[in-house]
């Protein structure tokens, strides 16, 4: 924490990395005072970058406005504003920089560039309570096996194509199950009865999903039983997710896994890697599904602990970085 | 377990346990792909039968030409165990850091000659690191056919030749240029000046790629 202030730390964090503009305020002693989130939904097909990213112009200023009335503080207390810098949509990300800009020159606070997979983490550590896990991330644009070490977050493995939810979402939105995909695909997966041969591709510590969404469509095409589909296409993916997962908590020898990302929210994923913890002695952790998906909360915890740091930007460097990859960023919290 | 009885376990790996025991009075090391109680059983019998034949094939294979690998004695494709036989030796890995120069140079050329002969007949080994070479008596073994595949893609042999790269940076830095100077020198002996060349290229480019910040930086 700031020795040198003797106010508390307190950051507004902006979320705005693909379909969630979000804005939260956390404390730099790890509360956490808000979370609003405005989550963009595609009238029809995927999201639009450019459509997502008017949605979030159109609710940002009621976000931040209900994310500082809901914890129940005056701007002007804030120590510092943080947004999402990347991975992610460049409009997208655009719009929530141009926010968190604009709220830092007319409240005259510090910016805090806040990389949106290190916030992942940060915030399961934070409401996991946990110091040194394996990180299983899925979401619908990431899928990354990592650990800390030397002072960074390093990935042990990930996907070579398509993310874990991407591959999910697109079979549900082709199958015409809608959005949100995965919670559909896992319902009718449960009725599944016969389970279908799909490739299954891990090579070495990385996943591939591409190869097995092209597969299930054209099963799905070919009018095989929605719910065998469903049931072969989840065990597939996940295990594979498994597998390597179990392989870095073997190699590093953590002693918890914790799980989060928007799909993190699956009770299947959960129930796998929860077995593949207990193979090797470490205990499962899921983040709550208020954190799973994109928010603000965890851009502003995590911007606390960057702040707390003396990690802030000049608004002129204040970039953003759709390519931003997570084992780039350093971590001095840790 | 009619046969053979698994005796006892040396490494519980997350792909599968070895134990060491003993068949027709000859020590053994079993390696058993244990079913995986959180996979669907067609998913993982499948998995675990696919992998323990491949291994048992690939290290057949390698065996006929002529690199020092454990011979399989028995493979039984319905519990997904493979009976081969066991290597006394040290793990290069926790050996490199007392050998002399010569004695590194030697191995490094041997384990190049190795990779170029696999890589010609179109087998990958996909996991080679120090950790998964042996020196008996100061002659190099490779083990832990887990992850090996046929294949005589370029890509997948460069990616063969990258993990040794990746192996000595992590572990052994200061020998890194010596290793894999003589690495290349043998693989070029086995697979050909020509292909060792396009081999190198490769492993550059892999380097340079996504996960290899760095090198992507100095370039640009």
């Amino acid at each position: 924490m700031a020795s040198s202030s003797k106010v508390k730390v307190l950051v507004l964090g902006i979320e705005s990395t693909a379909h969630t503009f979000g804005c939260g305020v956390a404390a730099g002693n790890g509360e956490l005072l808000s979370n609003v989130n405005s989550e963009y939904i595609p009238p029809k097909g995927g999201i639009h970058p450019r459509e997502a990213a008017q949605h979030h112009t159109q609710v940002a200023v009621g976000v931040v406005k209900e994310a500082l009335r809901r914890a129940g503080i005056v701007p002007q207390l804030l120590s510092a504003i943080a947004f999402s810098a990347g991975p992610g949509l460049g409009p997208c990300l655009r719009t929530g920089a141009t926010v968190a800009r604009a709220l830092a020159l007319a409240l005259n606070k510090p910016l805090v560039l806040v990389n949106h997979c290190v916030a992942h983490i940060e915030i399961g550590r934070l409401v996991c309570d946990l110091e040194d896990p394996l990180v299983v991330y899925v979401s619908g644009g990431n899928t990354i096996v990592s650990a800390f070490a030397e002072g960074r977050y390093r990935v042990f493995g990930e996907t070579l194509d398509v993310a874990l939810g991407n591959c999910l979402d697109t079979f549900a939105r082709e199958a015409g199950l809608g959005h949100p995909g995965v919670p559909k695909v896992e319902e009718l997966a449960r009725r599944g009865r016969v389970f279908i041969d799909l490739p299954y591709i891990v090579k070495g510590q990385d996943v591939s999903y591409s190869g097995l969404l092209t597969a299930a469509l054209r099963k799905l095409h070919e009018g095989v039983r929605l719910e065998d589909l469903c049931f072969s296409l989840l065990e597939t993916a996940f295990t594979m997710l498994a597998e390597v997962a179990e392989r870095a908590l073997a190699h590093t020898g953590k002693k918890s896994l914790l799980l989060t990302g928007g799909v993190a929210r699956s009770r299947r994923l959960q129930e796998i890697l929860r077995a593949v913890a207990e193979e090797h002695d470490a205990s499962f952790h899921v983040v709550p599904p208020e954190y799973a998906g994109d928010n603000g909360i965890m851009i502003a915890w995590t911007g606390a602990l960057a702040y707390s740091h003396g990690l802030t930007a000049p608004i002129e460097a204040s970039f953003v970085k759709p390519r931003w990859r997570l084992d780039e960023v350093d971590v001095p919290w840790r | 377990m009619e046969i053979i009885d698994k005796g006892t376990v040396i490494k519980k790996g997350a792909e599968a346990v070895l134990y060491k025991s003993s068949l027709w009075g000859l020590p053994v090391l079993v390696k058993y792909r244990r079913p995986k109680p959180y996979r669907n059983p067609q998913l993982d019998h499948h998995l675990r039968s696919t992998r323990t034949l491949m291994e048992a094939k690939i290290l057949s294979e390698v065996k006929k030409l002529g690199i020092p690998a454990p011979a399989v004695y028995w493979v039984d494709l319905e519990q997904c165990l493979i009976a081969m036989s066991f290597l006394e030796g040290i793990v290069l890995k926790e050996a490199l850091p007392r050998l002399s120069e010569e004695e590194i140079k030697d191995v490094f050329f041997k384990l190049g000659e190795y990779a170029g002969a696999m890589h010609a007949r179109g087998i990958v080994h996909g996991d080679l690191t120090t950790s998964n070479v042996i020196l008996c008596s100061g002659v190099p073994c490779l083990l832990d056919f887990g992850l090996s595949d046929f294949s005589k893609d370029l890509e997948h042999h460069a990616v063969d030749m990258h993990l040794m790269v990746r192996a000595l940076e992590s572990t052994h830095y200061s020998l890194k240029d010596l290793c894999f100077s003589r690495f290349m020198e043998g693989y070029a002996s086995a697979a050909g000046e020509h292909y060792a060349q396009l081999v190198k290229e490769r492993v550059n480019e892999i380097r340079r790629r996504g996960r290899y910040i760095e090198e992507r930086r100095t370039r640009d």
